[in-house]
């Protein structure tokens, strides 16, 4: 315990002052940094339409707002996030494969997110649906975050 | 200019640097390759060019990929000299690695100059957090995902890993407060940071005596001038010549304005994080980003501390017996690393043979082990047979992480097409 002998009171006012204003310099720089944080909305809901609109069994893009709406075979609807769980990418779903896609990391997931080739090691997140007056709701500012896939997440009109 | 003047300006300016006599083994050119002083010549021609080149970007997200196109364009010479920059950027990563590299080599890390190499990996952090940061500027499709690779990387770091990543976004996903960020990193604190620790570095060079030489006991000294800074004229004037005539024949790339709906495919990282990259398509992320990024730097780190040791300061390898290793390191990791990127891609499977088993583990735990048994043998190995000392393992050990983390980046940038395939 040498290095504990080392220290007089002199040298550890000294060492406290500066540790105590490095701190403080670093809390307001990494809350000026968070800053950008704010502005993000709470709860944003898009409506993709009509129930009947949807075919069971298939998977409808809306690139725009970055979701896939797939209808189950048994009527149940997910809003699948377009977002790679790996490191972000951008999903597309092929037709001819009946599977999601990365073009990053070639991962893969089928219609329910279920990963179906690695890297990713989770399934692809999900955004809440409401369904109100025959219209499908999905509120794409919130994004659900799961490990693995199971029936409670399935959304029936 | 009279040759007096020349002299008074060499005597004002670069002796400031240097000492008045130099030790005659250390200004030979293949005792530090110049790169030292090459990264620092980089550093000044990335400062003067990135200076012109604020007069025209503008740090938004809708003026950023115009004003680029429009410095291209319009602009006399603009195309010029923003090759000018981003060539040396990508230089400067290489040159700054390289000389990481020759100190270690070269054995120049140990006693006073201990501390020198902390700074030295401090700078190597900073370089690359300069050019990585830059890489977002243009706002091209290149940028904006290799950005969003690296960003959703920082995610997988245990506890702090998701408001790290948005801390450094701004956000949950790249976008103008994410550019805007960047833009202040690249233009104002990192050079500024580097600035100072390039001065301490500089200064603790002076203070270990200068540049490590081979034999220490042979003190021939000669003077600086000329010796010495006629050597850095020449080598400082051709490279700005040879980066200029470069410049005008390669242009920088840029692609399509940066679309958030689209990834391109396939779509990479950098070219020097695409061996972490390649790490990524075989690891687990939180091994793969975290445990192993910590573990090699932290080794790093360790190496001029390590204890018990008769070191050769300034002897390329540390002995004949140290050279024989680095030659048989490198060969083993190349081949086994290779063997072992093609085996994971089409046979070793654990994730399928054992899905119930937690994916740390089968993509985690097992490809570290598989690399690191066979590793630890072949050290082992070494070390019975060649009688090798620690230092030497040492050496072993860097290069065999080196020469993995090369064949790597080789692979992920270049045998990986569409897909992220092998060989597609």
């Amino acid at each position: 315990m040498s290095f504990i002998k080392k220290i007089t009171r002199r040298s550890f006012i000294k060492r406290a002052i500066i540790t105590i204003v490095s701190l403080e310099l670093i809390y307001v720089f990494v809350n000026l940094l968070k800053k950008g944080n704010d502005s993000q909305e709470t709860s944003k809901l898009f409506d993709a339409g009509e129930i009947d609109t949807f075919e069971n069994g298939k998977v409808y893009p809306f690139n725009t707002e970055r979701f896939y709406l797939s209808r189950l075979k048994d009527g149940g609807f997910l809003a699948i996030s377009t977002k790679c769980t790996h490191l972000g990418c951008t999903v597309q779903f092929k037709n001819s494969d009946n599977k999601f896609l990365c073009p990053c990391h070639a991962s893969a997931f089928n219609k329910h997110g279920e990963v179906l080739a690695p890297p990713a090691t989770r399934a692809l997140d999900l955004f809440p649906i409401t369904i109100s007056n025959d219209k499908v709701m999905v509120d794409t500012a919130n994004p659900v975050k799961r490990n693995k896939h199971n029936r409670s997440q399935i959304t029936y009109a | 200019m009279s040759d007096e003047n020349t002299n008074k300006a060499i005597s004002r300016f670069l002796l400031h640097l240097h000492p008045p006599r130099v030790n005659a083994q250390a200004i030979k050119y293949t005792r530090t390759f110049g790169l030292g002083g090459i990264a620092a010549l980089l550093f000044v021609l990335l400062f003067i060019t990135g200076m012109l080149l604020r007069f025209v970007y503008v740090p938004s997200e809708k003026g950023a990929y115009d004003s680029i196109v429009y410095l291209q364009q319009e602009v006399l010479f603009g195309q010029l000299l923003r090759n000018m920059h981003y060539w040396c950027g990508m230089l400067l990563v290489i040159v700054s690695f390289l000389h990481v590299i020759r100190v270690f080599y070269s054995q120049s890390i140990y006693n006073e100059r201990r501390k020198n190499w902390l700074y030295g990996l401090l700078l190597m952090f900073l370089v690359i957090m300069s050019n990585f940061t830059g890489y977002l500027l243009p706002w091209d499709q290149l940028a904006y995902w290799a950005v969003t690779i690296m960003t959703n990387m920082l995610s997988y770091i245990p506890v702090i890993g998701d408001s790290l990543a948005s801390l450094v976004r701004g956000g949950s996903e790249v976008n103008e407060g994410t550019l805007l960020r960047f833009y202040h990193f690249h233009t104002g604190l990192l050079p500024l940071l580097m600035v100072f620790v390039m001065s301490i570095h500089f200064w603790l060079v002076r203070k270990a005596k200068g540049v490590s030489v081979a034999d220490s006991s042979n003190k021939e000294m000669v003077k600086t001038n000329p010796e010495l800074v006629f050597k850095e004229i020449v080598v400082a004037l051709s490279l700005i010549l040879l980066l200029i005539l470069f410049s005008m024949i390669i242009d920088a790339p840029l692609l399509d304005k940066a679309n958030p709906l689209e990834s391109p495919n396939p779509s990479k990282a950098p070219w020097y994080f695409m061996g972490f990259q390649e790490l990524l398509l075989h690891m687990h992320p939180g091994f793969g980003i975290f445990i192993v990024p910590v573990l090699v730097t932290a080794f790093l780190i360790y190496i001029p501390y390590t204890k018990g040791t008769e070191v050769n300061v300034g002897v390329w390898f540390n002995s004949q017996t140290g050279k024989t290793i680095t030659i048989w390191s490198a060969v083993y990791a190349i081949v086994f690393t290779m063997l072992i990127i093609v085996g994971t891609e089409y046979l070793l499977k654990f994730q399928n043979w054992m899905p119930d088993v937690p994916v740390l583990i089968t993509t985690g735990l097992f490809p570290l082990l598989i690399y690191i048994l066979p590793t630890y043998g072949f050290i082992y190995f070494l070390q019975n047979k060649l009688k090798a000392g620690k230092i030497e393992l040492i050496v072993s050990l860097v290069t065999i992480l080196l020469c993995a983390y090369l064949v790597m980046t080789f692979v992920g940038s270049l045998l990986r097409g569409e897909g992220m395939h092998l060989f597609a």
